[in-house]
């Protein structure tokens, strides 16, 4: 878990890095903390993986993955876990879970999203997943996104 | 939506993860690319201005320090999209938002520090917006690396 002061980092550092030379000296400057000691902290929440990565985080849309959608899959409970595992295995897949279903309104319990510069290519992808998941599918679907209405990431309070 | 430069997709294909953790950073990741520092930080003062980029540090994982991460959905109807969009957004635990094409139309992603926030935040958007959310937690992660290259 973490202490107050890998908090304050995060609180920090969660709306991005500076654009300094410096940028983690400025970040212990501000903290009250040695440079090396907020970079000693970084190493570890990166080693531990409450820092997933650390670098750019593009809007999809922006960089020409303009189609982005959700695929969703109804999936014969005692073969979701093995199917969903070789789906995530797919390099056009950047997510793959596991969820619950809410029936009636919502009979999928498999979620995998794939990108394309168009829909076409898209639909292309999810096709391949159909046909990987065979007769374990009983019923799927494909969600596209229309508009980002938010996209901050985490952010936590001091 | 700006032109990408050649050097602008250089920076997306190598920049979104194995920034480094050492006194001038973007010094380093300059010399990778072959540029100088100060154009570095220039490209990418200029991509965030733009909202090519959404943001550029560490990406934190809130359920490694206890927290949780919850995809939910709603169907707003088309008339109050605009304010239950507002609504939901005002929350700082909804991390993501998208608009989606389906009578569930708006999914986002709630990040709260304790477990017990998720079903705080969803009874609070319930009483908010007046409608029911329906929660879709991970019970289990096949794979995630969300990093795409510029396709343009």
């Amino acid at each position: 878990m973490i202490d107050d002061i890998d908090r304050a980092l995060i609180v920090a550092t969660q709306g991005g890095l500076p654009l300094v030379s410096r940028p983690y000296h400025a970040i212990a400057e501000q903290l009250g903390l040695s440079p090396e000691e907020v970079m000693r902290r970084l190493r570890a929440m990166l080693a531990s993986g409450i820092v997933r990565r650390i670098g750019a985080v593009p809007n999809h849309y922006a960089i020409g993955w303009t189609a982005n959608g959700m695929t969703v899959w109804d999936v014969a409970d005692e073969q979701v876990d093995e199917l969903g595992a070789r789906i995530g295995a797919l390099d056009f897949v950047t997510h793959c879970y596991r969820r619950p279903r809410a029936l009636p309104a919502w009979p999928y319990n498999l979620f995998a999203m794939v990108h394309g510069a168009s829909r076409q290519e898209c639909s292309a992808k999810a096709a391949e997943i159909r046909t990987l998941l065979g007769d374990a599918c009983r019923a799927n679907d494909i969600l596209y996104s229309t508009r980002i209405l938010k996209k901050t990431g985490l952010r936590i309070s001091r | 939506m700006p032109e990408l430069s050649d050097l602008d997709r250089k920076i997306l294909a190598q920049l979104q993860g194995d920034f480094p953790i050492c006194e001038r950073p973007y010094a380093e990741a300059a010399a990778q690319l072959g540029i100088e520092e100060a154009e570095l930080l220039a490209r990418l003062q200029a991509l965030l201005a733009d909202k090519v980029l959404t943001r550029f540090g560490p990406m934190f994982q809130i359920e490694e320090m206890g927290g949780a991460f919850v995809l939910a959905a709603l169907a707003a109807p088309e008339a109050r999209y605009d304010e239950v969009t507002a609504l939901v957004n005002a929350l700082p635990e909804v991390a993501h938002n998208y608009r989606r094409e389906h009578e569930l139309n708006m999914w986002f992603v709630l990040a709260t520090e304790t477990k017990e926030g998720i079903a705080e935040a969803i009874a609070r958007i319930e009483r908010d917006t007046g409608l029911p959310v329906y929660a879709f937690p991970k019970e289990r992660e096949f794979f995630v690396e969300m990093k795409l290259e510029a396709r343009r």
